[in-house]
This record gives structure tokens, sequence and C-alpha cells, in this order.
């Protein structure tokens, strides 16, 4: 009994970790830029629920919206100040440049913020619901929908929509797109935009589930370099792969090695993986 | 005239500690040391062009070697030496692995090595002390003697880094980082070993953070595991060859001095906002000097002189 209930705590985490990861995974695979940024963003987003909750007394899981919509600015902000000028240099260039900003925002964070641990605590408490002996959490199972919600709208916002599809093109030949008339600057932005918005969606899911610092937004970055590779880049059905699995993972290895491991075994796990399989369990070119 | 400079640079940086204080010891075997970080990743990020973020592992693996090498016994020198000769070897182990992947790829598994081994570092808490650190033994020298140790030390070490880096840049190693650089596949085409050039780059980029960690764990007399895997041990010496050059060999050195100047001018006086301004720095850094300092400075110059003598 004890394997389907970590087996569900592991699914139930994975999904969260989908909505962490598909932002990242989107703006690697479209504008081939590490965004170092994620994480960060993700805890801003946090941070902005938390405080909505606590001042505002507005419910986490319907400020989902309102964070999207506020880091979406944001992203589109930065590519076009910051990004968007040396989109055309190498990959060290780019990397460092979002190392940059990502200092620039930790720091801010820290003095706007502090560096204490805070958590929005719900009252009252949504409980928890047992299925014949497992039990799962009310609110980790709204914020696992919430989460799973928002990578369906992505998946179906880059297929459907006349944006997603200029997304896409440009994802699968730049030049091409422009001859087609896409405005690829402003693609690009939106891109990054969107890939803000899930990160700052994820960050109010994510606060109702765990305690936030602005130190988390590192274990959250690293978390979606793994789903990334393991899943497999450029596809949003490869993140729901990546993520689900990685919850299983890390679920797993916290009952048989214990917790202290965790972050041991997913970074072997992506040595290995980028050794001998970077494509990802998912993997292939194109977006979407 | 470069020469010239060097080998006055090299004689003041050899007869500093008779004629300056502690502090100013100090803040030189700080520069020495970033300038044999920078040396050491310009092997690889400049030479070969990848973009690696492994040197914090390997700052950190050195200090945690000799560390604990140390606490077992060995005196401190050969305790460094053998640190830097097991850096050498993970790092070439570490090489056939990872310097297949390219750009992004590379770049993160090579970040995510200083992370494991933190973690790993960590774990063993029976060898390494665990998150409580590592004290090392205590040399029975006075003040003014150790600083003077090792600030030679660190003197030898940045002063062979850069030899390296010299003879690297003039022979076929050099010729054929450089042309993976440029262009891998046309570089494997032409018949270069390339698997063979990134290890030996990769290898050397291991050898010389390494030492560093070695020489600051004796230095501090403390390590712990958040201190010598800091992530930013990987960034500040990307930033400094940004600063002075990619892929030239004085470049590094340059890059170090300006940012330690920067640390020591600005940042001390804003410590509650110092990864901040750090970041502002590497963002105009990245947006405005592309080329580095020296890439304005040749182009004032060249400007200059073509107006003078056209």
């Amino acid at each position: 009994m004890v394997y389907v209930q970590v087996l569900v705590n592991g699914l139930v985490l994975g999904g969260l970790y989908c909505a962490i990861a598909v932002g990242f995974s989107l703006v690697w695979g479209v504008l081939n830029v590490i965004n170092i940024l994620h994480g960060s963003l993700i805890i801003l987003g946090s941070y902005a629920a938390f405080f909505a909750y606590q001042y505002l007394n507005i419910d986490p899981f319907l400020f989902v919206p309102a964070a999207a919509a506020l880091l979406f600015c944001l992203g589109y902000l930065t590519q076009l100040v910051f990004i968007n000028p040396v989109m055309a240099s190498p990959v060290l260039i780019t990397l460092t440049l979002t190392f940059g900003l990502n200092l620039l925002l930790y720091n801010l964070m820290i003095l706007a913020f502090k560096a204490d641990f805070r958590k929005v605590i719900l009252s009252p408490p949504l409980g928890s619901i047992n299925l014949g002996g497992v039990i799962v959490p009310i609110d980790r199972l709204i914020s696992m929908a919430f989460a799973l919600a928002l990578v369906g709208l992505l998946y179906a916002l880059l297929r459907g929509s006349r944006i997603g599809r200029a997304i896409i093109a440009v994802r699968m030949d730049r030049e091409a797109a422009q001859l087609m008339g896409v405005k690829v600057a402003r693609i690009y932005a939106i891109t990054f935009g969107l890939g803000a918005a899930m990160a700052g969606a994820a960050g109010s899911l994510f606060s109702v589930m765990f305690p936030i610092s602005p130190e988390t937004g590192n274990a959250l970055l690293g978390k979606a370099f793994v789903i990334c590779v393991l899943g497999g880049l450029g596809s949003v059905p490869g993140v729901m792969v990546g993520g689900l699995t990685l919850g299983t993972i890390e679920s797993y290895s916290a009952l048989f090695f214990g917790p202290e491991y965790s972050v041991t075994i997913s970074f072997t796990l992506l040595i290995l993986l980028l050794m001998f399989r970077p494509t990802g369990i998912m993997g292939r070119r194109g977006f979407q | 005239m470069t020469r010239l400079l060097l080998v006055g640079t090299a004689l003041l940086l050899l007869v500093l500690p008779t004629i300056a204080d502690n502090y100013v010891l100090r803040v030189a075997t700080t520069m020495l040391m970033y300038s044999a970080l920078a040396l050491g990743w310009n092997f690889i990020g400049g030479f070969a062009g990848y973009p690696s973020f492994a040197t914090a592992a390997f700052f950190g693996l050195g200090a945690y070697a000799s560390g604990v090498l140390q606490t077992k016994g060995f005196p401190m020198m050969a305790a460094w030496i053998l640190a830097g000769a097991i850096a050498a070897l993970f790092a070439a182990a570490l090489g056939r692995a990872i310097l297949h992947l390219r750009g992004h790829y590379f770049a993160i598994a090579s970040l995510v090595v200083a992370e494991v081994l933190r973690e790993v570092t960590n774990s063993a808490t029976s060898l390494t002390g665990g998150g409580m650190g590592l004290n090392l033994p205590v040399l029975s020298a006075d003040v003014t003697t150790q600083a003077r140790l090792f600030y030679y030390a660190t003197f030898v070490v940045a002063a062979t880094a850069l030899a390296s880096a010299a003879l690297v840049a003039r022979n076929r190693l050099g010729f054929g980082l450089r042309c993976i650089q440029q262009n891998e596949d046309a570089a494997i085409v032409l018949g270069i070993n390339t698997r063979r050039y990134k290890v030996a780059a990769f290898t050397l980029s291991a050898v010389f953070p390494s030492l560093c960690g070695a020489i600051y764990a004796s230095w501090v007399n403390y390590i712990d595991p958040t201190d010598v895997y800091d992530v930013l041990l990987s960034v500040k010496p990307i930033v400094m060859v940004l600063l002075g050059g990619v892929g030239t060999v004085l470049g590094a050195v340059y890059g170090a001095f300006l940012f330690l100047l920067m640390e020591e001018l600005v940042w001390r006086n804003l410590l509650q906002f110092h990864a901040g301004l750090l970041g502002i720095i590497v963002v105009c850094l990245v947006l405005f000097l592309p080329h580095g300092l020296r890439g304005v400075g040749w182009a004032f110059w060249r400007r200059r002189m073509g107006e003078a003598a056209p």
C-alpha cells in the first residue's frame, strides 16, 4: 500500500513539476536561450500570491491568472530590452546574460522579501481525502489539477492560435518565418513572456504546497533542467513525461534512500541521461 | 612593449611581499587566484568555445581533496599537488563523458557537476565533515610568513597558468582548439582529433582552479561545501574573461585585475547589494562590451592611429 501512496504522491508532485518546467522548456526550445531567471520568476509569482493572500485575502488558486499576467509583462519587457539585442550571440553570452539578470532579481527579492521562509497557510485548511487507503491532501490535488490544466492550455494555445503557430514557425525556421511576415523579435518577446507567465502561475500554485524563499529559485531551476532533459526538449508532451517521471522518481528515492539524497539522485540521473540519451525520453525536434 | 610590461609586473609581484603590508598582500593573493581561475576557464571556454560552468566544481574538489589529505596527515604542499592531480584525473574522466555535448547541454552538464559534488561532500560526513565543514591543520608560522607563503604559492600557480596558456596558444593544441571553436565539424573533417583536444583543454581548465582551491583551503583554514562549491566561482572567471576579451592569453589576466578592482572599490561598500551589482555589471558587459574592455581600447586606438597615419 505504501508503494501506491508514494506513487500518488509522486504523480501529484509531478503535476506541479510539469507547470514549473513547461515555460523553461518553451523558452529553451523556441529561443535557444537557457533562462537562468526561470527559478526566480517562479518564486516571484509565489511571493505575489503570498502577499495577495495575506493582505488582500485573494485565494492563491484564483490569483493564478493575475500572477501569470503580471509575469507575462515582466518577461515580455525583459526579452525586449535585454535579451533581444544579443539573440544572435553564442550560447555563452545569452546564458551569462540571464545569469546576470537572475543575480539582480535574486538580490532585489532578498532585499524586498528577506530570506525567511514563508508559506501560504489556507484558512480554513482544505483537509485531505482518503481514496481506499491512499491519502491525498486536497490543496495539493487542486494544485496538480490547475498545473495540468495550465500545461494543457499552453499546448492548446501553441497548436490552435495564430500566435502559437507563429511561435512554432519561428522555432522551426526563423528566416522562413520572417519571410512569411512574422515579426520575429515580437514573437521572441511573446514567447519569453509566456514562459514567464507559466512560471508565475506555477509559482502561485507552488506557494500553497511548499514554503518559499528567494533561495528556493535555484532548486526549482535545477528541477526544470532535469525535467527538460528527462522528457526531451521541444515539446509539451515531453515536459509532461519529464515532470511526472521526476516527481515519481523523487518520491521513490525519498522512500528508499531518504529525502536528503533526492537532489543527488536526480542530478546523477541528469548526467547519465546527457551521456547516453541527450534527446530524452520523448525527444525530437520542433516545439509542439 | 607587452614583454617589458610583463617582466616589470612579474618583478613587482615578486618583491611585493617585502614592500607591502598584509592587506595589500591579501588582495594581491586574491588577484593572482582570480587570474589563475580565469586563465583556467579560458582553456575550455575561450580557446575551445565550450561554455563550461565547472570551475566551482574543480575549485571545491581541489579544496576538499587537499583538506581531507591534510587531515589524514599528508604534508601541505604534497596535498596541494595531489589535489591538483586528482582534479585533473576527474576532469579527464568527466570530459570523456560530457564533452560530446554541445552548447546548452554541455553548459548544464558542467553546471550540475558542482551540485553533485556538493551533495556528495555533504553526505560523506565521516570524511569531509559534511555541512559542518572541515577544519584544516593550522600552520605554526607567524601571520606574515603565512601570508607570504600563500602569496608565493598562488603566484606560482598563476604564473604556470599564464605560461601554459601562452604555450598552448602557440602550438598545435591551441590551433586545434581554435578550429573547434570556429567550426567543430570542419575541424573533424580536417583530421583534428577533437575529442582528445577537448579533453586536454578541459583537464587544463581543471588543474589550475583545483590548485587554487587547495591553496585557498589552507589559506582560510576552514572550508564548507556551500563556500567552495559556490556557483559564483564558476561565473566570476567567465565575467573576468569577458571583461578582458575571450580567447586571448593576457585578456584573462587583465579581466581578473579589473574585476578585483571593482570588487575592492565598489562592492565592499555595498554588502547588501553585492550579488545584484555583480548582476548589473554582467548585464552591462554583455550588452555593451561583448568583446571586453580590450575591444574598446583597440577600436579607439585603431581609430586614432588611422586618423594620424592614413
